[in-house]
């Protein structure tokens, strides 16, 4: 087998550009350059400058200061949307796959029901019945995952089930509850931990998608998809407004995506 | 008929979802719909006429047997019946879809097939490195740079707008093109990379092996041995993708002022205009659904191994 110069390539880049973020959120949080919120009329639409390295936007507000705090943005609604799609898929996994007959049957049909629903589409239900907002973009995207989730689970629960192990366990007098906890549940995790790093960019795609459609994130608070929608109604004029939002989520996104492919291929050769 | 019977059972949980969603959750969708400004009397006189004062598995039978037979409820801030307002808007979002899906085949199948005759080679690597940019760039903001680069910088096209189809076929492709390619560009990417991998999957075959050493030229190993078998994997992929095509013209159709479905639904949201958004959010779910029905019949056609039984 020839040697892959690219393959640790791939993992090393994504690290660093990972690591970019996660350390401009985090910073963002003690220090931005300047007060992401605080509005200067008179200086609004500044190009590129020293004071301003990324120029500001129609309210005179440090565009680079913005997309620092917007990384936070990003990192919340990912980390809590990946979190509850995985919550609830699992959980329906788990139910699925551990009792099977007409309950699995059910609930896989409930789960083909609810793969109906992009992100979008449930964002647009919520936001009627509710008001937009944050919450509302995190517990969309979040539904949005439920169904792979819950796949993995299932699948592995159905072969896991039969397994020696869980019969002897199970012979040995182990609870439902014990069964599922302690022994088939923790060989489940390997794929699971791969969807979570490959839905992670996904999400951060989708929450910028609903910011700037108005669903998601509302104004002032600074979100990279928000400062797109904003920056739309001057592109004509000034261009550059939605170019850096826009870089900083098509470089997240890379890097995300990068470590996921490098982290796959670093833990399972066969497949790389 | 056992995958029927499930497609039916997945409609009807779709519904289900839809109405818990828009007539329970909220409590009293007669308050969500008057908002602040209605009297107590308005309310109740609303409640009695969306007949809200009955049982809910009830409120919920006469819903869906209306929607099966069409009957979508009325749009409170256009006074017309929303299923005509869904097919009105079909013009626009129908031909977006289906536009961006063939940008997407036709560029990302052939893409991904050279992508995998020349597997860990230049041409591969320049491939996936195109392909993993493509999958980081978020469709709206492909769209905004388009607009950029043809409208404000050449000047070629008008930024948005539609011309609709009155005036022939060229001038309704034409403002759906840009749209279309910031669409597609995101699930070519992915499309890519799904066609390398399943054509890589099949040319590790015993049977490829056997072809090449029977001397068939490479063509035919591609064309006739490989890309059938590999279709399976491939038609999963694209499948998965048209659904999401039909939801991401929602977010397109806002970057280019299209009058589709997307923005019938935005503006309904402002104006508070619960069923168009259920009635929309309710046609594009079922059709979703039905794509992947689709793709599990396509299934067994390209695969007579596969039997659902």
């Amino acid at each position: 087998m020839r040697r892959r110069p690219l393959r640790h390539l791939t993992f090393a880049l994504g690290a660093a550009i990972t690591t970019l973020l996660v350390v401009t959120a985090a910073l963002s949080l003690v220090y931005t350059p300047s007060d992401p919120l605080a509005m200067a009329i008179a200086w609004r639409f500044q190009g590129p400058s020293a004071a301003h390295p990324f120029g500001t936007d129609q309210y005179g507000r440090d565009v680079l200061s913005r997309i620092m705090r917007g990384a936070v943005t990003s990192i919340a609604v990912g980390v809590i949307a990946v979190g509850l799609g995985a919550a609830a898929g699992i959980f329906i996994g788990v139910l699925s796959g551990y009792t099977g007959g007409w309950l699995d049957e059910a609930l896989m049909r409930l789960i083909d029901a609810v793969q109906g629903f992009p992100a979008i589409l449930s964002a647009l239900l919520f936001s009627a019945v509710f008001a937009p907002g944050v919450a509302v973009s995190m517990v969309a995207i979040g539904i949005a995952f439920a169904p792979a989730f819950a796949r993995l689970t299932r699948a592995s629960f159905l072969e896991l089930r039969e397994r020696e192990f869980v019969v002897a366990a199970r012979a040995l007098g182990a609870g439902d509850r014990r069964l599922i906890a302690r022994h088939i549940l923790p060989n489940t995790l390997p794929p699971l931990v791969i969807q979570a790093t490959t839905s992670f960019p996904v999400a951060i795609l989708a929450e910028a998608a609903l910011a700037y459609l108005g669903l998601g994130t509302q104004p002032p608070n600074p979100s990279w998809g928000l400062m797109l929608k904003e920056a739309q109604n001057f592109l004509s004029l000034h261009p550059l407004f939605a170019v850096f939002p826009g870089g900083a989520i098509a470089l997240t996104v890379l890097g995300l995506n990068l470590l996921g492919d490098g982290l796959r291929d670093l833990l399972d050769p066969k497949t790389a | 008929m056992r995958r029927l019977a499930a497609f039916v059972a997945t409609l009807f949980f779709v519904s289900v979802l839809v109405f818990v969603v828009v007539r329970v959750l909220p409590g009293d969708p007669a308050l969500l719909i008057m908002g602040t400004e209605g009297s107590p009397e308005a309310a109740a006189r609303l409640r009695e006429a969306m007949g809200l004062n009955r049982a809910i598995p009830v409120q919920y039978a006469d819903w869906l047997w209306r929607a099966l037979r069409g009957d979508l409820g009325v749009s409170i801030q256009y006074d017309v019946p929303v299923a005509r307002l869904i097919v009105s808007r079909l013009p626009v979002t129908l031909p977006l879809t289906l536009l961006a899906a063939c940008l997407m085949s036709v560029t990302a199948l052939p893409l991904g097939l050279y992508a995998a005759t020349r597997h860990r080679r230049a041409g591969d690597y320049v491939a996936m490195v195109f392909s993993q940019i493509g999958i980081a760039i978020p469709s709206f903001w492909a769209g905004l740079l388009l607009i950029l680069l043809f409208s404000v910088r050449l000047g070629w096209v008008q930024s948005g707008g539609f011309e609709g189809w009155s005036g022939g076929l060229w001038p309704g492709i034409r403002s759906l093109l840009l749209p279309a390619i910031a669409l597609g560009l995101f699930q070519a990417a992915v499309l890519v990379r799904a066609t390398r991998s399943a054509v890589l999957d099949v040319l590790r075959e015993e049977y490829v092996r056997t072809a090449r050493a029977k001397g068939v030229s490479e063509a035919l190993v591609l064309g006739k041995h490989t890309l059938r078998n590999a279709l399976v994997p491939i038609v999963t992929v694209a499948g998965i993708q048209l659904g999401q095509l039909m939801a991401g013209s929602i977010i397109l159709e806002s970057v280019f002022a299209l009058p589709g479905l997307g923005r019938l639904a935005l503006g309904a949201i402002t104006a508070r205009d619960l069923p168009v958004v259920q009635g929309v959010t309710l046609f594009v779910a079922a059709c979703i659904v039905l794509i992947n029905f689709a793709v599990d019949i396509a299934y067994v056609i390209l695969d007579p191994r596969i039997r659902y039984d």
